[in-house]
Order: structure tokens, then sequence, then C-alpha cells
């Protein structure tokens, strides 16, 4: 990773290990040492292919780009321990196909980005928004934004 | 008729509804109309398959002891499986096991569940941060409604799919269902119904997705030289001609529940067959029988939309197919191949133990003649098609 994770008191991720919260966000997998093969969320250990009989698996950023596979708008509050503010705002989910890694990722859209702004095959980009806020901390999630940089510019690796 | 085939010789269901009784209750109902349908004693049974729900507590988790314990302890052998919306495939698959081993002639396959109202949430408290199914609803609020309008989503925009399109379905189902005793729905749909329910998942509507019910399925399978002691001819007797409890090949790489991504298919080519078409391509290949050769389908309509993947996961139609053969009328009683002659989880709802068991029970009422009012005119083979969470298959076939 190029990128220096920046440090803000208020913002911390709903979830260690995932993504990295910087200006070029990007999501953190996992790549099998001896075979290569990707896997998200990021883990230890096995290598999930059946034909691969490493344990080694280390740390590696993902695209930051990828295109919609498709693509889901929540009308209702999920339950808990789904977070939902209130009122409840219907929101976005996309499911993004990354091409170098070859695998699909489920995430949120940014607030306010609905399934009427999306279409199966549209380019995506990553980014973090506010999951939820509890004591004066965000607690922030990657999501897939309709994307806007260039590749050359916005990609991690 | 093959040595490996199993004979049903009973079944028996409590009606599906939402009455949050204790769920042994339901499954009583049905083990008792199982073993009436099968004119044998509850003493008879050997071996007990029970299809656990996790909603429940701890008798939930050991199915086949509690409705053992339930029924009256006879020292017969039990087995408890949990495969998530398969269990009730996984139960008939260990029962079956069993008797073709020789271990037992005589199982009862039995599966009962009490849900709650609302979306499905996952069970048990505390922040489970290894757990993806306590992680997709805390991380994205993924809900089962939401992935299958993910799936929904790719017919619309790959195929052209509309929402009459899915609206068709629950209109079919509804038709199918109006007269079955054991469905929970039993009221027309037409397509405008569907349009003007609220939006759930978008591009999926309340009436295009499946409810969760309370309900209990059981019946009675043997082996075939005691059903040919018991009926002295098994000429017209529905029969187990195979059971798919396939998992899937890596890379998966379908967008499935509860996960937050696929398998990589970057470095290990993905199979030739999917997983849900492996799933029904293995019950076909082990009965030697393929798509053509059906009567009819019972599959697992979570969502209208995911009803028309099935058409193409099972071979009815190509991949894109789907719409094209639902309008055509094929898969309405009276066409070429109807799919989910029941009314399907459209009229049930999901009483996700009893439902795998459930989808055969209605391929038995047909293979008998039985099916009062949603009668498919000379049914001789059949085949269910589901699958539970965390990659689990569910296929039977049944024939005459």
């Amino acid at each position: 990773m190029s990128e220096t994770a920046t440090s803000n008191a208020s913002q911390v991720p709903a979830i260690e290990g995932w993504f990295t919260l910087d200006q070029n966000p990007h999501l953190i997998g996992a790549q099998c040492t001896a075979c290569g093969t990707y896997v998200f969320p990021p883990r230890e250990g096995a290598c999930p292919s059946p034909s691969c009989d490493s344990d080694e698996l280390t740390a590696t950023p993902f695209s930051r780009f990828g295109t919609v596979w498709s693509y889901a708008e929540n009308r209702y509050a999920p339950p808990l321990p789904y977070r939902a503010a209130e009122p409840f705002e219907p929101y976005a989910l996309v499911a993004v196909q990354l091409e170098k890694e070859g695998l699909i990722v489920l995430g949120q859209a940014p607030k306010g980005i609905l399934a009427k702004d999306l279409k199966v095959g549209m380019r995506m980009q990553l980014e973090t928004d506010v999951l939820y806020r509890e004591d004066g901390v965000d607690y922030m999630i990657y999501v897939w934004a309709p994307a806007v940089q260039d590749e050359v510019v916005g990609g991690a690796k | 008729m093959s040595d490996r085939d199993l004979v049903v010789l009973g079944v028996g269901m409590h009606p599906w509804g939402k009455w949050g009784r204790d769920f042994t209750e339901y499954g009583m109902v049905a083990a008792r109309a199982a073993l009436k349908d099968a004119g044998i004693e509850w003493k008879d049974v050997q071996y007990v398959a029970g299809a656990d729900t996790i909603r429940n507590g701890y008798p939930g988790f050991i199915a086949g002891a509690t409705f053992a314990q339930k029924m009256g302890w006879t020292g017969a052998r039990v087995s408890s499986s949990y495969a998530a919306c398969a269990s009730g495939a996984m139960s008939l698959q260990t029962a079956r096991a069993s008797i073709l081993a020789g271990f037992c002639d005589v199982a009862m396959v039995i599966g009962a569940d009490t849900t709650p109202k609302g979306f499905f949430a996952p069970v048990g408290g505390g922040d489970r941060k290894n757990d993806p199914d306590w992680l997709r609803f805390h991380l994205l609020g993924a809900t089962n409604p939401a992935y299958f309008a993910l799936f929904a989503r790719r017919r619309m925009d790959l195929y052209g799919a509309t929402s009459e399109d899915f609206a068709q379905v629950k209109v079919k189902n509804s038709l199918h269902g109006l007269n079955n005793p054991n469905a929970r729905f039993r009221k027309e749909n037409a397509v405008e119904d569907v349009l003007n329910s609220p939006v759930v998942s978008d591009p999926l509507r309340l009436l295009d997705i499946c409810a969760t019910s309370d309900g209990a399925a059981a019946m009675i399978v043997t082996s075939r030289a005691f059903a040919e002691k018991h009926l002295g001819s098994l000429k017209g007797v529905p029969r187990i001609k195979a059971v798919s409890t396939s998992t899937p090949t890596y890379p998966q790489t379908l967008l499935e529940m509860p996960d937050f991504a696929t398998d990589s298919s970057a470095v290990v080519m993905p199979p030739a067959r999917g997983f849900k078409d492996s799933i029904c391509w293995d019950a076909y290949e082990e009965a030697g029988v393929g798509p053509e050769d059906l009567s009819m389908a019972e599959v697992y309509d979570l969502s209208t939309a995911l009803e028309l993947d099935w058409y193409e996961h099972l071979g009815l139609c190509a991949p894109g197919e789907a719409e094209g053969l639902l309008r055509s009328g094929a898969t309405t009683i009276g066409g070429r191949i109807p799919v989910n002659p029941s009314g399907g989880l459209s009229c049930f709802g999901e009483a996700i133990p009893a439902q795998a068991i459930a989808q055969v029970c209605e391929l038995v009422w047909q293979l008998r003649g039985q099916a009062e009012g949603r009668q498919i005119d000379n049914a001789k083979l059949g085949i269910t098609a589901n699958q539970g969470l965390f990659g689990h298959g569910s296929s039977v076939i049944v024939g005459v």
C-alpha cells in the first residue's frame, strides 16, 4: 500500500482491516502467496482454492474501480444489528465486479445514490461513508460510488 | 425400479400460517398425518431424521430427538440436520443413506418451524464479527430480500425482464395455490395487486417476496423390501429417484446470501456448471433423466424473480428465456411443464426446515393423483429445487 491511512479521532472503521480510510480508499483483500488467488473479506490461513494447500495469505490492496454486477435499494430499515438512521432513508446496495481480482464485492452506495442512478455494467469506484454515529464517533464503511476519477490517478495498485 | 430408489409410503403436513405456537405442535400433526397416510404405526418407525430450526432454542437444534420424544420414545435412531432452507433435503438424504446402507427399513423425515414477524435477522445476540451472517446485517443492512433483489435486477438489466413479468409469477402461483388446503395465502392476485404493493427492496415489491410462516411437513420413506411387504404391489407408488445436496465448486461466482463477495476466478477457472445449475443437474444425473422427462417442478420462489432463475438452472429453458417460458403458459398447470403447482412459497411463505420436505409432499400428491384442485394430468416425474444459505443445494426427483 502506498498511501498512509489518515488517522482521525472522530472516524474509525466499522470493521478493522477491510478497507483504508484515506484520500483514495481501497478494499484490503487477501491473496495466496502460492497460487495467487484472491479472497474478500481478508482472512489468514488456508487458501480458499481446493487445488492449493498453501496456508499463507497476505493482505493486499484491491482495485479501486470495478463495474456494477447488480444492485438493490432497501426501502425499509433493516433489523438490528444494522443501526438504521431515524427517520430511515432508502439506500442502495451495489455488487461490483473487480476485473483483476476476478470477484464481486457487495457494498452500500453513498447516501443519496439510489437504484435509479445505477445500471448493470456501470463503472464504480470505492469511497467511504459514515455507517452510523455513536458517542461522537463516526463508524465508517466502504461504499461503491459512480466513478468520477481517472483510474490512473485513483488506482490503488 | 432401481435398487437405490426409496419408496415414499406416506406424506403429511400441518397447514402453513402464522400463529406463534410451539413448533413441535405443528410437527406432531404432520407426523401423525404422514403415519396415517402410510398406514403404519409410530412404533414401526426405526429412524427419525429431523430438520432443525435455529429460532426455537435447543429443541430446534436436535429436531430428530425432539420429535422422537414428543411422539414417545421408542428407541428409534435419530439424526438432526441443519442446512438452512435445504435442511429438509439433507434430512431426507440422511434417512435415505441409512435405509440404503441397510441400517433400517422405515424412516420418518420431519421439519417444523415457528417464525418471528418481519425480516429474518441473525440468530443470537452479541457482536459476532467473525459471523458473515451477523456482519452482512451490521455492515450493509443486506437483508434476505436485498439479495433476492440483486438477482431480480440482473434479469431486468440483462434480459429486459419487467416488474409485470415478476408479477405474472405471483399471479400464476396464486391461482395454483387457491385450493390447496395447506397453503397460507389462498387469494387470487392480479398483476396490479403486485405492482400496487410497496417496494421492499427495489425492484421487488411486497407481493414479489415470500413471507415467513409457521408450518410442518413429514414423510415416511422405506426400503423397497418393506414397502413390497406392506403394500403388495409398488405400481403407481411414488419413489425417490435422486437427492442432490450439492455444495459449490470453487470458484463460486454468484453472490449468494450471506456472503460479502464471490470467490475469485482470477486464477482458477469457474466450473462449467455454476452452483445452482449443478444442484439440479446432479439430481438429473443420479436419476438418469433430463428436464425433457419432467411432468412438473417445485422450485424455491423466495421471490418471483428467483422462480424465473430456477427455470434456467433446471434447464427448462436457456438463460434469458424464462420470462418467455412464463408468458407462453408452459409453467402454468395445463402447460407443458407446470412449476409450483402447490402455489409455492408465494402461497405458503417459508417455514424453513419444513419447506424442502413440503416440496416433496406436493410431488407425491401430484404423482398419486391426489392434488385436488391443482392436479396435473398424467404426472409421472417431478423435481424439486432449492438452496440453503452457506452453500447448501437441495434437489429431489420423485417418480412413479
